[in-house]
Formats: structure tokens, C-alpha cells, sequence
């Protein structure tokens, strides 16, 4: 999957599982204070991750990941390692 | 001791999804059974059961307020909504008033089958992410309905098993009446799918009268076979008289009496003492005589032991007086954790609308609730006081008593 698509995917999952205002949707947004992403979400995007990127999220590798640009690369990172 | 007055009611049920659709069917005797095709599929004795649509809360209220929600909880924030809106309550009062939920629950099936099946499936808890929790346990509405509308007051469930609504507002009562709140959102709510009732149709007490779903309810009937299966969700504000009339609330009834009792007896099999009991401790806290009970909407669920014994409490405690005597199960089916609470506001509603609704399917007395003078159709008639029994599972009973101000 090319990263551009991965990004493409990871917002449209943001904005329909989640339900992120569309207009928020920006790679230097706080993924908690801008976004509103709460731990409680944080466990959702586990679930939402495994089922549409086939890879299990670990929590201690999220503890860095603040901003959305943060996620997209850690999700990047681990399908596309190299 | 405050008076304790009802301001406000909200309902959702399979015979109406308001107060003013309730009412008509109340009034028309009209049944809200269904045959479930799905049941027969899995494996049900009994495919009967009332039924309602699911609300629809995408775009009211937001995904962290929806997700912790099971269908029953769903059912309970629309008839709070409405019990709200009924009482002249915004969410403006709630902010600065210390508001109460007290809410008779006692299941919430899906969600715990959901949640396992995923585990078992994934072999990991993480999978099953973050609502489920908040929607299976017994407290989920009380839980659910207290952030929603950002209440500060006392925050529990009752689970009483089909007392579980009825109690919820005895508990409510004593609380305002001590002094202890002002205003409390009390009710009940019960889940409608198979996946609850499962266990409960093993045990053949659901009446399998399919050929003919609108007459499968029928207590008192000397023909019944069982009870059907039903829910929704009942809302019943209740407050201090001085808190209402600071309002200048419209009151609807009061809440003069709450008696209740264990049978200590059978698990599942009702008996005759532990009822009395409950309705004559709720005619001693209201200060009244038997006589002075004008209608008893009564618990009886259409099951042959059950009715049988009810019949012989009401007799024995209103034999002289000979009030009134309906069963709205007979439209509604049972409404089991919400029934307490429903059977408040049908029974208020036709307090403040001067009738007595039907006992529909009451076509043949048998030798005992012949001894009742049971409404069987739709009658005018002036409700002074009325009394609301409910029952349940290990012998638990409660009487509501509840008089026009």
C-alpha cells in the first residue's frame, strides 16, 4: 500500500469511525486536544487498526505518537518497514 | 417528610413511543405482540414477544455517548427525553440543580455475547474495544443517562428482577421524602432480543398461543398459558411538592405508598403472604383504607400460578372494597425491569384521563380471579388512588400506591 493511500485510508477511517469533523483533519493536529481522541478512542483505534491494516497496535509504541502526522507515520512505519 | 409528587413521564414501548400514542392504546385495548420468525430459528419454544423499533441516535447524540449504549439504554434516553420535556426540565436545570437517576435494570444480554464471541474469536481483549463495558453492565442505564444529561444527584440501578422498575421509584420516594433530593429521574428499562429471553423460555413459562399473537397475553384469563415477553423503557420524574410548586409544575399524581416484601420462599414459584404483605405495608405508609383504592393495576403476567396467587392477595387485602382491577400486560406483554415503572404511567395516565384500560383477553374468569371485578373493557371512571403491584424471581414484591392531587 503506497503511503500516500495510507494516509488517504486513515482519514477516512478517523472521520467515519470516530467521527472526526472532516475540517479538523489535518497532519499537524493534536491528536487529544485538537482532535478530541481520548484514551477511551485510543482503545477503538486498536480495534479499528488490526481490522483494516491487519496488524495489531502495541501500547507502549503509541506513548511518542501525539500528533495525526505522528500516526500516519507510525502506521506507515509498520507496513511499510523500509 | 416532603410530599412526593410525579411532574414529568416518558415512555417507549411496543404499545406506543410516546405518552399520547400509549394513551390511545390504552384506551382502544390494543396489543402490542408480535410472532418473532427469528426465535422460532433459534430454537424458542415461544416465538412470541413484544416488540419496537430500535431509535435511531446517529447525528442526536455523539459516538461516545451512543457507543456505551445497549438497546435498552437507547429506549431509556428517549423516554427521559421525553419524561423531561413533559416535567418543563432543560438541561439548564440540570446544570444547577442537584438532579438524581435511580432506574430499575436487571440484564443487558447482547453486549456480554457480543464481547465474549469476539474474545473467543480473536483471543484477544483488545478486540473488543471500548463500549462494550459501559453496555454490560446492569447499571449501563443509570450510567449512560447520568453523563448524557450531566446529572449531579444520586446515580444508581435497581435490580429487582420484574420488581426492578417499580422499586426504583419506592427508592426514589423515600429518598425525596427523607429530605435526601429534590428531584429524581426514576424508571425502568428492559432489553428486547432473543439473546435475554433465552433462558427464560427454557423454563415454559411463555405462552405459545403463536396461531394468535394479540391474544397470547391474557391474565386472569381462565385460559392462559404463559406469559410473553416484552419491553421499552418508562421515565417518571419525581419531586418534592415544594420543589414543584417552586416550579410551578404541573403534577400528575402522588406518591403516597411504597410497600414491599419477600416471599422466602421458591426462586421462581410466586406465592400469596410475601404480595399481601407488600400491598398492606404500602395502604399503612400511604395512611389511607383498602377502600380508598380506587384501581390496582395489577402484576399479573398471563402464567397460571402467578395470576392465581395475585388474585388471592387482592382479595384478601381489597375483598370488601372490591376495587377496580386491570392487567396492562395484557397489552403490552411483560415488560419485566421497565413493567414497575410503566405500569406507574399507564395507570397515572388513566388517572388523569378519567378511565380504566381494558384487560384485554379476560374472556372466561376461573374460579379464583372470578372473585376480582376485573375491568374487561374500556371504562370511565373517576381514579382517585390507585395501587401498581410488581413481582419478581426470588420473591421479591413491591406496591406502589399513587393518589390525583
Amino acid at each position: 500500500m503506497q503511503n500516500e493511500e495510507i494516509v488517504r485510508k486513515i482519514n477516512q477511517l478517523l472521520i467515519d469511525e470516530i467521527e472526526i469533523d472532516e475540517s479538523q483533519i489535518n497532519p499537524a493536529a493534536d491528536l487529544k486536544k485538537d482532535l478530541g481522541i481520548d484514551s477511551l478512542d485510543f482503545v477503538d483505534l486498536f480495534v479499528i487498526v488490526e481490522n483494516n491494516f491487519g496488524f495489531k497496535m502495541k501500547a507502549e509504541e503509541m506513548a511518542d505518537v501525539k500528533s495525526l502526522q505522528d500516526f500516519y507515520s507510525y502506521i506507515i512505519n509498520r507496513i511499510n518497514p523500509n | 417528610m416532603s410530599r412526593v409528587v410525579i411532574t414529568g413521564m416518558g415512555i417507549y414501548s411496543v404499545i406506543g413511543k410516546n405518552l399520547a400514542e400509549v394513551r390511545e392504546s390504552l384506551y382502544h385495548g390494543r396489543s402490542g405482540i408480535i410472532y418473532d420468525r427469528l426465535r422460532k430459528e433459534m430454537g424458542f419454544r415461544s416465538a412470541l414477544t413484544g416488540m419496537v423499533d430500535r431509535p435511531v441516535l446517529k447525528g442526536v447524540l455523539d459516538r461516545r455517548m451512543r457507543i456505551g449504549l445497549p438497546v435498552q439504554g437507547e429506549y431509556a434516553y428517549i423516554s427521559t427525553l421525553e419524561a423531561l420535556h413533559h416535567a418543563g426540565i432543560e438541561q439548564s436545570f440540570l446544570d444547577v440543580n442537584e438532579v438524581g437517576i435511580l432506574f430499575g435494570n436487571d440484564s443487558s444480554a447482547v453486549p456480554v455475547v457480543e464481547s465474549v464471541d469476539i474474545l473467543r474469536q480473536k483471543k484477544d481483549t483488545m478486540m473488543i474495544g471500548s463500549g462494550y463495558i459501559f453496555q454490560s453492565m446492569n447499571s449501563t442505564v443509570s450510567m449512560n443517562l447520568s453523563v448524557i444529561f450531566r446529572l449531579k444527584g444520586v446515580n444508581f440501578t435497581l435490580s429487582g428482577a420484574c420488581a426492578s422498575g417499580s422499586h426504583a421509584i419506592g427508592i426514589g420516594y423515600l429518598l425525596i421524602k427523607q429530605g435526601l433530593q429534590d428531584m429524581i429521574i426514576c424508571g425502568g428499562a428492559q432489553e428486547i432480543n432473543p439473546e435475554s429471553t433465552a433462558s427464560f423460555d427454557a423454563l415454559n413459562a411463555f405462552s405459545i398461543r403463536e396461531s394468535e399473537p394479540a391474544k397470547a397475553s391474557r391474565p386472569f384469563d381462565r385460559d392462559r398459558d404463559g406469559l410473553v415477553p416484552s419491553g421499552g423503557a418508562a421515565t417518571v420524574i419525581i419531586e418534592s411538592y415544594e420543589s414543584a410548586m417552586k416550579r410551578g409544575a404541573r403534577i400528575y399524581g402522588e406518591v403516597i405508598g411504597y410497600g414491599f416484601s419477600s416471599n422466602g420462599e421458591h426462586i421462581s414459584m410466586p406465592n400469596v403472604d410475601g404480595p399481601v404483605r407488600a400491598m398492606e405495608k404500602a395502604i399503612r405508609d400511604a395512611g389511607i383504607k383498602p377502600s380508598e383504592v380506587d384501581y390496582i393495576n395489577a402484576h399479573a403476567t398471563s402464567t397460571p400460578a402467578g395470576d392465581s396467587n395475585e388474585a388471592r392477595s387482592i382479595d384478601i387485602v381489597f375483598g370488601n372494597s372490591r376495587p377496580m382491577v386491570s392487567s396492562t400486560k395484557s397489552m403490552t406483554g411483560h415488560e419485566m425491569w421497565m413493567g414497575g415503572a410503566s405500569e406507574v404511567i399507564y395507570s397515572t395516565l388513566m388517572m388523569n384521563d378519567n378511565f380504566v384500560a381494558p384487560n384485554i383477553n379476560f374472556d372466561n374468569p376461573d374460579e379464583i380471579t372470578a372473585k376480582l371485578n376485573i375491568a374487561t373493557k374500556t371504562t370511565p371512571f373517576e381514579i382517585c388512588a390507585f395501587l401498581s403491584n410488581s413481582f419478581g424471581f426470588g420473591g421479591t414484591n413491591s406496591s406502589l400506591i399513587i393518589r390525583k392531587v
